[in-house]
């Protein structure tokens, strides 16, 4: 009897379980190896391959000379209609596309969460602001994008400078517009939660409601919480990408792949590849984040496994 | 059911009108307003004639009744006077829009058919491709074909529609030369020639959309059948000695297209949002080129109508779900 506790494996904690599930799902373990060799090449290549981005030749000789490059030792993915390497273009546009895509999901998971909670938890809130949510549903997301994006964009430009004005914009307007899927379903989840047993103990001692929500809410609907939030990456990247496609996200000085699609567009018929490899980019991103997602979902509700 | 449809049709007022306030104000009172946008430089009896021209010299309020009342009885009179050779709407005045100085419903008629060809055309057709496909992977589970599905569903709704287009136009027109890349609208369907000449047309926006719409119908269809294949039923249908074609086809999916019906009607008005994309692609002049057009032109009164047109869809289609839904499935009792 004494030495019974020893001959027990370690338990497993709840995320290594979740690992362990995780990995038996490969396309989530190739999505995610995608994913992270993407964020890799966009953020740490810049430290390898220094070229500059935005560099055109002030020599206009030069310039003219160093367009249109098809690919070669020293543009290895060719240059755009400045002259400009479209590698470093890529790595660079990675880093705004991604940064966007995490940003704006953050966002719109802390908003959805918020509203979630609230409503799931207090019943006064519940009505009013399910009806909310019902409204932002009822919104037509792209045309309203469209519309924030024309007439926010050159006031937050002049505010604070034209990259960071259009990010906090495109972020924002991401984040306002996407909270809602995942309000309902932290809803569903609270109120579930709310009739088990250890709620009911917890309330019993006298936990303050802010306490409870922090402590025995929040941890145990963290996991439709990651669900929402890798399917919210992948939207926010499609949804920036085709605010630039359409010409009214980024400047172009700053290249997103979205931006750089848009750029290469006009050339299609003489230098596909310039539409190739941001699209590929955009495409694998979104990919990987959603076979991400998929995985995830299969490892933290096993009754959904395999559909 | 009828009061469910009533009490529903109750609360869709109060949704529309909130939106359309919503729009108006995030349109009127945005800091990059065109109305602020007339140069400095022009002195400030003439800045007042053109405010009184364009009509926005009135306070935001009875700007928005006024365009509410333009919006709600206005347009629909002039419709009724159209159809029935009518003339209640004589004198009213309409929705103008600022760019053309013709009313916005008539541009919006006018763009209308291009839009639902195409995307009745693609919708229909991504319907048509994703049930199959969802009930035979659903009934071989896990096999090659569903796995292939699976995968093929996967890139369907995450590559972008702007890319996919771009590469179809990549291999159909820059490489093949089967398809122009640009749609015609002038284009008139008179015989067997322009006929075909129009399905060329239409063939890779089409299949952009009809893409993008099966990948996602046929994830929906897979799921309701595999939930509906483990009942207590099926397997009583197959203890009866019923072929394995009647379980199939005459229970199962009947059953599994409950819930499936009420996601296609409610895709409807997403579509419309996603076509903007495609008809800037492809050049098709419809209503998501429209917009486009009306938004880099700062016509508001446009921007706003059509973006208001775009609730009435949503708000529409999600009210023919919930009462499809009801009435598909007996289970549900809404009152």
């Amino acid at each position: 009897m004494t030495n019974a506790p020893a001959a027990l494996a370690k338990p497993r904690s709840q995320w290594a379980d979740v690992w362990v599930q995780f990995k038996s799902h490969k396309g989530a373990l190739v999505g995610l190896f995608v994913f992270v060799s993407l964020v890799l090449f966009v953020f740490i290549g810049p430290m390898v391959w220094t070229k500059d981005p935005t560099f055109i030749n002030p020599d206009a000789v030069t310039m003219i000379k160093t367009r249109n490059k098809p690919p070669s030792i020293e543009f290895p993915l060719g240059t755009d209609q400045l002259g400009r390497d479209m590698l470093a273009r890529m790595m660079k546009g990675g880093q705004t596309s991604i940064a966007v895509g995490l940003t704006a999901m953050v966002i719109s998971i802390t908003l959805g969460t918020f509203v979630g909670v609230m409503a799931g938890y207090f019943k006064r809130l519940d009505n009013a602001l399910m009806r909310l949510t019902d409204l932002f549903l009822a919104l037509p997301l792209l045309p309203l994008l469209l519309v924030m994006a024309m007439l926010f964009r050159a006031p937050l430009s002049k505010a604070f400078g034209p990259e960071g004005g259009t990010f906090l914009l495109i972020v924002v307007a991401i984040g306002l517009t996407s909270w809602m899927q995942a309000a309902r379903v932290v809803r569903g989840e609270v109120l579930a939660l709310k009739e088990r047993e250890f709620v009911l103990a917890a309330r019993s001692i006298g936990t303050p409601s802010r306490r409870m929500i922090l402590r025995h809410v929040l941890p145990n609907v963290m996991s439709p919480i990651m669900v929402a939030a890798t399917l919210g990456i992948a939207n926010a990247i499609i949804t920036e990408s085709a605010l630039s496609f359409l010409g009214l996200g980024f400047p172009p000085d700053f290249p997103t792949w979205g931006r750089l699609l848009f750029d290469g567009a006009e050339y299609i018929q003489q230098y596909p590849e310039r539409v190739i490899w941001p699209g590929v980019a955009i495409s694998l991103t979104v990919l990987s984040v959603n076979y991400i997602g998929d995985g995830l979902r299969d490892a933290l509700d096993p009754r959904i496994r395999g559909r | 059911m009828l009061t469910f449809t009533l009490r529903r049709l109750m609360f869709a007022i109060p949704t529309l009108l909130f939106i359309s306030l919503l729009i108006f104000l995030l349109v009127d009172l945005a800091p990059g307003s065109p109305m602020s946008q007339i140069p400095l430089t022009v002195p400030p009896e003439v800045r007042l004639k053109i405010m009184e021209a364009m009509g926005v010299n009135e306070p935001v309020m009875v700007r928005y009744l006024l365009w509410l009342k333009q919006f709600f009885v206005v347009e629909p009179l002039v419709l009724w006077d159209h159809w029935f050779s009518t003339e209640y709407s004589a004198g009213m005045q309409r929705i103008v829009s600022w760019q053309s100085r013709s009313p916005v419903m008539d541009i919006v008629v006018q763009r209308l058919p291009q839009t639902m060809t195409v995307i009745g055309t693609s919708y229909v057709l991504g319907v048509l491709i994703a049930l199959p496909i969802g009930i035979y992977s659903a009934y071989r589970q896990y096999s090659w074909f569903d796995q292939l599905g699976t995968f093929i569903a996967m890139i369907g709704f995450s590559v972008p529609t702007f890319f996919t287009g771009l590469v179809l136009i990549l291999v159909f027109a820059v490489n093949l030369h089967w398809f122009p890349s640009i749609y015609d609208t002038s284009l008139r369907v008179t015989d067997w020639a322009s006929f075909m000449q129009q399905v060329k047309q239409m063939a890779m926006p089409v299949m952009v959309l009809a893409l993008y719409n099966a990948a996602q119908i046929s994830r929906y269809m897979r799921s309701s059948m595999l939930e509906n294949l483990g009942q207590d039923y099926v397997r009583t249908a197959r203890a009866k000695g019923l072929t394995e074609r009647v379980v199939v086809l005459k229970h199962v999916v009947r059953n599994s297209m409950i819930p499936v019906v009420t996601v296609i009607a409610l895709g409807i008005p997403s579509i419309f949002g996603g076509a903007i994309i495609t008809e800037q692609v492809f050049r098709v002049n419809g209503l998501g080129a429209l917009l486009i057009g009306a938004i880099q032109g700062s016509d508001l009164p446009t921007v706003q109508t059509l973006t208001f047109i775009f609730a009435v869809l949503i708000v529409l289609f999600n009210l023919i779900a919930d009462i499809l839904y009801g009435l598909l499935d007996p289970r549900i009792r809404y009152d």
